[in-house]
Formats: structure tokens, sequence, C-alpha cells
């Protein structure tokens, strides 16, 4: 029997990522390691994680926090990893010399997804895996200590692109990597965060029970790079939905949909200005730069819409 | 019983491929090794194996999936060259260090840059430290047994290491030679069903594979693992032995010929000894006393072994298809050195580099450097330790 998605229920289930791991407290990873590993409850599930914070922190010397089983390869290449031990299934499957429905999950960080592990991932996307794929997105190097990545915000203030006198945090846009994966025609692909986390469990419970390869990409607050206050990890989340600077979305088969609409759209200022990381934003003469990031929210927010409009089927857009 | 074929060295080895039927193999198309993978994907459409084939999109992604296979738990393959040995350098590592038997086809190819398709050591010498096994082969006969003895080997419980599998790009991986095929239901017996150790796919036993092992382990945990190196050149032999029982054909650590009673020796990897081999005839008809040691176990080195079927020797050139650039001398000259240092009487040893990026080893190269070594013996003089041979002026 399934599981529902319900406090009651989950509270009784055995949490499969033990405490004891060396995570900093107030750190976002832990949350959502835990709430994907609980709506995979049902299942048995063999998971890989990348070089990153959540892989030093998890497993050390002779300790482990996984009680399922884990594998750490190296930086780049969690994807590829997991497409080895998924295809090993299928082989012993075939044979006979197996009979579990197990799930393949690899967790990683935006380093090891959107920058160094791309072309794994892509990879191993392209080639049908029956595997998750999580990023656990906290915009930027946090385990090497806080440096820029492919994920990090325009203008944050990192160790590699720090706010200068001349440039003011990180110039680029970040890439938006839940497109771009939903590019690759995958059967499932979503966006979640941590405070919405029926939203994020279900999700997560969608892809599992969808055959072939699926993609979620998951908000992760990190108090230390950010420089927020290490109990404002899910107010933070909760903030980047509620300012659409995270929406939350799916893209199933080729339809988007919207999962959580924000009642009111909150101005980007109340996500930046929770953050050590913009502060330099705030100082006098700088308002020119956050009206320009509170332009490129509206812009990437009516697009999702715009697209959600296009793609969803006629039925569904007259309820 | 056997069948006697004319194929290509890839066509051995990947018939091999195909009668041990690994569960999965995971490969990235590069020249020369690409026949081999072509054809054994040949047998995965037929259905005539059950192996899963991924085919990836780097040899980087390849090895790290066959790390992933390797310790889901079961048999594991792949092959490459040059480049893509480069590329999967990281995961050579991670490969030897979770002790996973993924054993690998390396077809040996030059490295770039200029870039060049044709056959030269300095992939494989790239990767002599990298923990693996290595086996090299002369021809397209012992590239196809030293594959199917490097299952066994690297599977070995008292092992579990990777084995590569080296043999000359073109030279033998393209070439048609007349080579014996054992039976398939003789090789699957002499392989065995794979025992798998501490599987991923284990739900009842969860395990963690790439632990984070700092200053209080990390030292422990080399050592240890230097430790079954010592263990190899008995499983080798022993692997050896049975191997001799099935083909009729006898593998050591190394091959000599004609030393025992040689003044003078060459030492040379792959399939340049087959050339040097009948230089050595010639000279032997003309009464000098030429020998030649040809090694097969590369990684781990037989130091002592080897040291001791060379002391005897006056003069000894080693032939690298490899250099060491900033270095003193080609890779395997260095192994050898080392392996005669314990003597107080030893060979003079000179180094030559020959054959790189292809470049043709003629019989005139050997005749050249024998002529070398029986002047260093006359004279008692070295007049150069270290020297290129075969180069256009």
């Amino acid at each position: 029997m399934t599981t529902p998605l319900n406090l009651k229920e989950l509270s009784k289930k055995e949490l499969r990522f033990t405490s004891g791991h060396r995570l900093c407290a107030g750190c976002g990873v832990p949350i959502v390691v835990k709430m994907i590993l609980l709506a995979a409850c049902d299942y048995p599930v063999v998971a890989a994680s990348s070089t990153g914070c959540l892989e030093v922190s998890s497993c050390i010397s002779t300790y482990t926090a996984w009680k399922i089983p884990w594998i750490h390869n190296a930086f780049e290449n969690a994807a590829a990893t997991l497409s080895g031990v998924e295809s090993m299934y299928r082989a012993l499957k075939k044979q006979g010399k197996i009979d579990k429905d197990i799930k393949f999950i690899a967790i990683c960080g935006d380093g090891g997804t959107y920058d160094i592990g791309f072309q794994s991932l892509s990879g191993a996307m392209e080639r049908g895996h029956n595997m998750l794929y999580v990023c656990y997105d906290n915009g930027a190097y946090m385990n090497t200590g806080i440096q820029r990545s492919g994920a990090t915000p325009t203008y944050a203030d990192t160790t590699t692109c720090p706010a200068g006198a001349v440039i003011p945090g990180k110039p680029q846009q970040r890439k938006d990597l839940t497109r771009i994966m939903a590019s690759h025609g995958l059967p499932y692909v979503a966006q979640a965060a941590p405070s919405h986390w029926p939203d994020l469990m279900k999700k997560v419970r969608k892809a599992i029970e969808t055959p072939g390869p699926k993609f979620i990409n998951i908000f992760a607050p990190c108090n230390r790079g950010w420089r927020s206050r290490p109990d404002d990890a899910i107010l933070l989340s909760r903030l980047a939905v509620d300012t659409c600077f995270w929406p939350l979305y799916e893209v199933e088969n080729g339809v988007t949909r919207v999962t959580v609409k924000p009642k009111e759209k909150k101005p980007i200022v109340e996500f930046l200005k929770a953050q050590g990381r913009f502060k330099h934003l705030f100082a006098p003469g700088n308002e020119k730069m956050l009206e320009q990031v509170q332009e490129m929210i509206d812009k990437n927010w009516e697009r999702l819409l715009k697209e959600e409009q296009m793609t969803l089927p006629k039925e569904e857009e007259s309820k | 019983m056997t069948k006697v074929v004319a194929v290509t060295g890839n066509e051995a080895v990947a018939n091999a491929f195909r009668q041990i039927e690994p569960d999965v193999c995971a490969a990235y198309p590069i020249t020369p090794q690409t026949e081999l993978m072509q054809r054994f994907a040949s047998f995965v459409s037929d259905g005539k194996v059950k192996t899963e084939l991924i085919l990836v999109e780097s040899e980087h992604s390849a090895l790290s999936a066959c790390v992933g296979a390797a310790a889901a738990g079961g048999r594991v393959a792949t092959a490459t060259s040059s480049q893509g040995l480069a590329l999967m350098w990281e995961i050579l590592f991670i490969t030897s260090g979770m002790r996973l038997p993924v054993v690998m086809a390396v077809v040996n190819r030059a490295l770039s840059a200029p870039i060049n398709i044709h056959c030269d050591h300095s992939d494989a010498m790239g990767a002599r430290d990298s923990g693996w096994i290595q086996l090299w082969s002369e021809n397209a006969q012992e590239a196809y047994d030293n594959a199917i003895q490097a299952f066994r080997i690297a599977e070995h419980m008292d092992i579990r290491l990777p084995v590569m599998v080296c043999y000359d790009g073109f030279i033998i991986s393209h070439s048609i030679e007349r080579i014996e095929y054992l039976d398939d239901d003789i090789v699957k017996n002499f392989v065995g069903e794979y025992k798998p150790l501490y599987p991923l796919l284990d739900i009842e036993n969860p395990k963690s594979y790439g632990p984070l092992i700092l200053t209080d382990l990390y030292m422990e945990v080399r050592r240890a693992h230097a430790e079954v190196y010592k263990k190899v050149p008995q499983v080798v032999l022993k692997v050896a032995e049975e191997f001799e029982k099935i083909s009729g054909r006898k593998y050591g650590l190394f091959e000599t010929y004609r030393l025992e009673d040689a003044e003078i020796g060459l030492v040379v990897l792959n399939s340049a000894a087959g050339t040097a081999k009948d230089v050595v005839d010639e000279y032997r008809d003309k009464g000098i006393k030429v020998g030649l040691i040809k090694p097969r176990l590369f990684r781990p080195f037989p130091y002592g072994e080897i040291g001791d079927a060379l002391k005897h020797l006056k003069a000894v050139c080693v032939l690298d298809r490899a250099d060491a650039f900033g270095g003193s001398f080609g890779p395997l000259y260095l192994d050898i050195a080392t392996s005669l240092y314990p003597y107080s009487i030893k060979p003079a040893l000179i180094n030559r580099i020959y054959g790189l990026g292809g470049r043709d080893f003629m019989p005139e190269h050997v005749a050249y450097v024998i002529e070398e070594l029986k002047k260093i013996v006359e004279t008692g003089k070295v007049e150069s330790f270290k020297e290129y041979i075969g180069v256009r002026e």
C-alpha cells in the first residue's frame, strides 16, 4: 500500500538519512534529503552523491549517515555512476538474480550538477536510465568556501566574484538548469523548495513512480554562504517562492504546470535583504541593480506563466 | 575444441568479451579501440550476449559507469585508447581505491599533442601508478588469452583490483593474425560465476561506497592497499597455470627468449618483441649470445624476478615506446634499472626510445641496438645511456 504523504503517516516511517551527519546547523540540505527519502519510503532506494557538502558530511571514515546503499565516486560523475548501478540492476534483474523494485536517486549540489557534472547528467538523461537526479541548489560551491557557480544568482557576493569597487558581485545571469533539463524531453522535470514540503514530496513521489530519466531541482538555503540567520532556511525558501525567484513548477511529458502560485507576488528585495551576500546592493547608488534584478525575475515569471498557458491541455485550462 | 581463425586483435578481444559475457559494459568510441566495442555492440544487438551496454558520452563517464556497475555487484568490462585513457585518469585511481574488479582493454596509442592515432605506449605508461594491474600482449593471441585471464585475476577474492589488458594499436588491433579460440563453454567455465563482494544492490545490507577519510585513517587505508599488490604475482601465475591446462599455452610474469646463456639482452614490451625475437635468432646463428625479455605483468612490476633474470648479462638495452619527458629515462628503463640496483655485479644498461606515434620498428633497428651492445661489451664503455632510434634526420 502506498503511504499517504501526510505528517501522521510519515512520522511513523524510519529516517533513512540519520542524525549524526556533520552538515552545518541550519543547513537546508539534510531537510531536503530526509524529505526525498520519506517521499520514497515505500521503495528500496540506492543513492549516489557527487563530491560536495552532503558527501563530505554524511560518510566519514568508519561512519555513515546513510541507512540505504550509497555511492560517492567523484565530483562530476554522480549521474554516470548511478547510470552504471542502474544498468547492473537491469542486467541482474533480466537474469533473475534480483526481483525487488529498487529506485535510484542521485542527490548532488549545484556545482556538481550545473557545472562540472553537467555533461555526465545530460548524457545519463539522454540515455534514458530509470533514475531520478536531484540537484540541491544553494547557489555556489559552498563546500570549498562559497565560490561562484553557474547557479549563483546575479550580483551575489561570493569568494571568487566578491562585490568590489569595480565589480558588484556575480555579473552574469544564473543558468536556468530546470528548463535545460526539460529541453531534454524527459518524462518528468520539476522545481521544488523545502518550505513547500507537500509539493516537494509529491513531486519526488511522482518522479520515482514515472519510468525513465527524471530531474528535480530543489532549493537549499545555506546560511554560511548566504550570510543569513541559521534558523532562517525555511523562511528564505518561502521568500524565494513568494518573490518568484524560485518558482515551483513541473514539466510532465511536455506539459508545464506552476504548482504553487504565490497569492501575492512579493518584491525581490524581501528575499535579497535577508542575506549578507546581497548587502552591497542596498548601498546608496545601487538602486539600479535592484531594479535590474526585479526585471529579470518578472521576465522569467511571465515567461513561465506563458509557457504553462501554451502547453496546458485545453480541458485543464478551462477548469 | 579449439578453433583456428584469422582475425584482428580487436576482433579477438571482442570475442573474448562475448565468451565471458560481462553483465555491464560501458564504452565510448576512440581510435584504435573503436572496432572492439563496435563488434561487441553487434553481439548485444544480435542477442548473443545478455550484457547491458552503456553507450556513454565520454570516457570519463564510461569508467564512472563501470565503477557504479561494479560496485552494484556484477562483472564489468570496458575498453579505450590514448586520450580516452587520459580522460579516465581521475577515475582510474577511484576504481582501484574502491577495489573494483573492472577489466579494460587498452589499445595502445600515442598521446596528443600533436594528435596521432598510431601506436606507442605513452597512454598506458601514464596510468602505470594508478593501482591497476597491467598485462601486456605481444600479439592477438596473447591479447585474447590475457583478456580471459584478466577477469580471473581481477575478481580473485584476495585481489579484487581492476586490470588493463594492453596491446598495440593498429599493429595488433587492426592486423589479421592466425589465432586459436577456445570453446565458449571452456572460457565460461574457466572464468566462472561472478562472486559479488559488498554489492550496492544488496538492499538488506546497505553499504556506503566512497567515504571521506582524512588524516586519522587515510595512511592506514593506503598501507593496507599496498599490501594487496604483493599477492598479485602469485595469483597471476596460478591463473596462468590453470589457463595452460585449457589452452596448452604457457604464461608467466614475463617471457624470456634465449636469455639463459646470453651475454647481451633486450627488454621490450608488446608487438616489437616479435620483431626483436627474429633478429635475436639471426644473431644467434652468427654465434652472438643475445637474448630477450618481454614483461607481461608490468604492474605490479616483478622487480625481484626480472632482476634475477637479467643480472648475469653484460649489457642490456631497454627499448621504450614512450618517453618520460623531464625525467631521465623511459618508463620501462626506470623499472629495469630499479630491478638491477640491488646487485653489485650487473649489466651496463642503456635506453633506446623507438616507435613513437606508430613509427615502424624494423629489424635493422634491433640489429643497430645489438651492435651497440656488442661494442659496449667489447670496450667496457657506454657512450650514451639514452637515445632515440629510428628518427628521420
